[in-house]
């Protein structure tokens, strides 16, 4: 190390500003520890250590026979099939959401202000969206599991509604970044609000609305994993499962399917959105 | 490869061939999804399984408002809110720790250490919050612990990437500087490199505290603490009184830091 540079002249001058931010950091962390309960020390004693271990050791071999790579394999087209099951409920959900929210297609704002009738939908419509999206889907799939009983139903439509807010809020956003004049200069001449869409605001935007669609869809594979937790079926449940009965084998099984599958989720959807973008 | 202009209309044809078949393909995988599920519609469509779900509605109808049942629920709002945030402080410091062995900071850096950080850094990240709840409480034990770990866990592996990928864009210039005169890289990343990148340290470290604070309010379903916990107990019980309460709660801390996100980015955005 270099000796030479640790004279008294070339102190740090921020030296005690750090330290105070340090501490009043400290100051402000103590009610965090105490109201999260974090006690790693509590990890660490003989019981749940012994028990910890016993779980981790069983992790190794991953459980491989047959007939349970089969129910594997069943089970993740069926996370796949919720989550696009689910996401095409979604976008029926959203296109009519955003195409009623999008300020874009207002005939009335081409002359001054949108009218008062028009803005009320609009505003209306927008709010929906953002209500149907502020619940988190896992809260939905708990409320569905409820009313039609566990299985797969409850799970597409959680993602169905919870997506479809997020979805259509963001495609309005989308149609409305784009340039006005293509949109306006047809609604002026006379078109319709569907053919202006169709012939103006699409074309600018439809790439960019495809790729969302399609990034969307690898978090709904994510998700749809994690309402299996609650009862929506596919990987989730099965993973719910093999970890409340300590059966280590099968976590990792499932945890490496899993993170396979991710990691699949997302080369594909880089190149759908390549090849349709 | 050069083309003649006249063969460019047949290569069109064939990129948008290829489009075509994409679409195809996936109007395909959705109608199988559909097939395969055989979904209960009609369980969910008929009338009496709509009155089921009108009743189990009106249920919600009107929220425990009790001082008691409020505080208890203010008392998980914060427990949530501390989960999500030390969770993410938690976080910010080991995806630090994790990013400098997991980048390459300079030409002559061999960075052996850097495919195995970026594997584990990937591991971390590609398991959800709520999974690695699922299995911490099997170490942990039920409670706000083991969702603060989960968070923990999980953003470790998402900032991390994001921390070894600035400190991978920072400018060379200063770091070498310090190298050239015999600095030791501890002290070149704490005066030349983390000075640089902390801007964005803080700001992707409050842009996953956000994604946090929404993750933390449903980690309790499984158990591991805050809203999401009183949410499934009491739904679980079908007090639904008591679950619409804590729903608003949790809707109002979500629509709470979406408003805030909103806000503060119109302001950095001015």
């Amino acid at each position: 190390m270099a000796a030479g540079l640790t004279f008294p002249a070339l102190r740090d001058p921020a030296a005690t500003g750090r330290l105070g931010a340090l501490l009043v950091l400290a100051v402000l962390l103590w009610p965090l520890l105490v109201w999260t309960e974090f006690k790693p020390w509590e990890l660490l004693d003989a019981r749940s250590l012994k028990s910890t271990g016993k779980f981790l050791s069983s992790f190794v071999p991953a459980r491989h026979d047959a007939e349970f790579l089969t129910l594997m394999a069943k089970e993740t087209w069926r996370t796949v099939a919720i989550a696009t099951a689910g996401l095409s409920l979604a976008f029926v959900l959203a296109v009519p959401l955003a195409l009623l929210s999008t300020a874009r297609l207002s005939i009335s704002s081409l002359t001054g202000r949108m009218a008062a009738w028009p803005y009320g939908l609009r505003q209306a419509a927008r709010w929906l969206a953002i209500v149907l999206r502020s619940v988190p889907e896992l809260v939905w799939a708990l409320i569905f599991v409820r009313v039609v009983g566990l299985g797969p139903t409850s799970g597409v439509i959680a993602i169905a509604i919870a997506y479809g807010g997020m979805l259509g809020k963001v495609y309005a956003e989308i149609l409305e970044a784009g340039d006005a004049a293509p949109t306006q200069a047809l609604l002026r001449n006379g078109a319709g609000r569907l053919q202006a869409f169709f012939y103006a605001t699409l074309p600018q935007c439809g790439s960019e609305l495809v790729s969302y669609t399609v990034y969307r869809w690898e978090c709904a594979i994510r998700s749809s994993v994690v309402l299996g937790f609650v009862g929506a079926g596919g990987l989730g449940q099965q993973l719910d499962t093999a970890a409340k009965m300590f059966s280590g084998g099968e976590v990792s099984t499932i945890l490496i399917i899993f993170m396979g599958l991710v990691a699949l989720a997302d080369r594909l959807s880089a190149w759908l959105r390549k090849a349709l973008g | 490869m050069s083309l003649k202009p006249r063969f460019t209309s047949t290569v069109m044809a064939r990129g948008r061939c290829k489009a075509c078949w994409v679409t195809s393909g996936i109007l395909l995988v959705i109608l199988l999804s559909f097939w395969s599920l055989n979904l209960q519609w009609r369980e969910f469509l008929a009338p009496d399984a709509m009155l089921k779900m009108g009743q189990f509605l009106m249920g919600f109808f009107p929220p425990e408002t009790s001082p008691a049942f409020l505080a208890k629920t203010w008392t998980a709002l914060l427990e949530t809110l501390a989960m999500s945030a030390l969770g993410t402080l938690l976080a910010a410091l080991g995806g630090l720790m994790l990013a400098l062995p997991a980048s390459k900071t300079h030409a002559d850096d061999s960075a052996r250490a850097k495919p195995v950080v970026r594997l584990v850094l990937n591991a971390l990240r590609s398991v959800p919050e709520l999974v690695w709840a699922s299995l911490l409480l099997i170490a942990a034990g039920l409670g706000p612990f083991p969702g603060t770990l989960a968070l923990a866990l999980h953003t470790t592996g998402v900032l991390g990437r994001l921390f070894a990928e600035s400190i991978e864009n920072a400018a060379p210039g200063p770091a070498f500087a310090l190298r050239v005169r015999g600095v030791g890289e501890m002290r070149i990343f704490l005066y030349a490199t983390l000075p640089q990148i902390w801007p964005q340290v803080i700001s992707y470290t409050l842009y996953r505290w956000e994604n946090n604070i929404r993750a933390a309010a449903v980690l309790g379903v499984v158990g591991a603490g805050g809203l999401g916990q009183m949410l499934s107990y009491h739904l679980g019980l079908f007090q639904m009184r008591e679950t619409s309460t804590v729903l608003i709660g949790m809707i109002a801390l979500v629509a709470l830091v979406d408003g805030l996100s909103y806000v503060s980015r119109r302001w950095l955005d001015r």
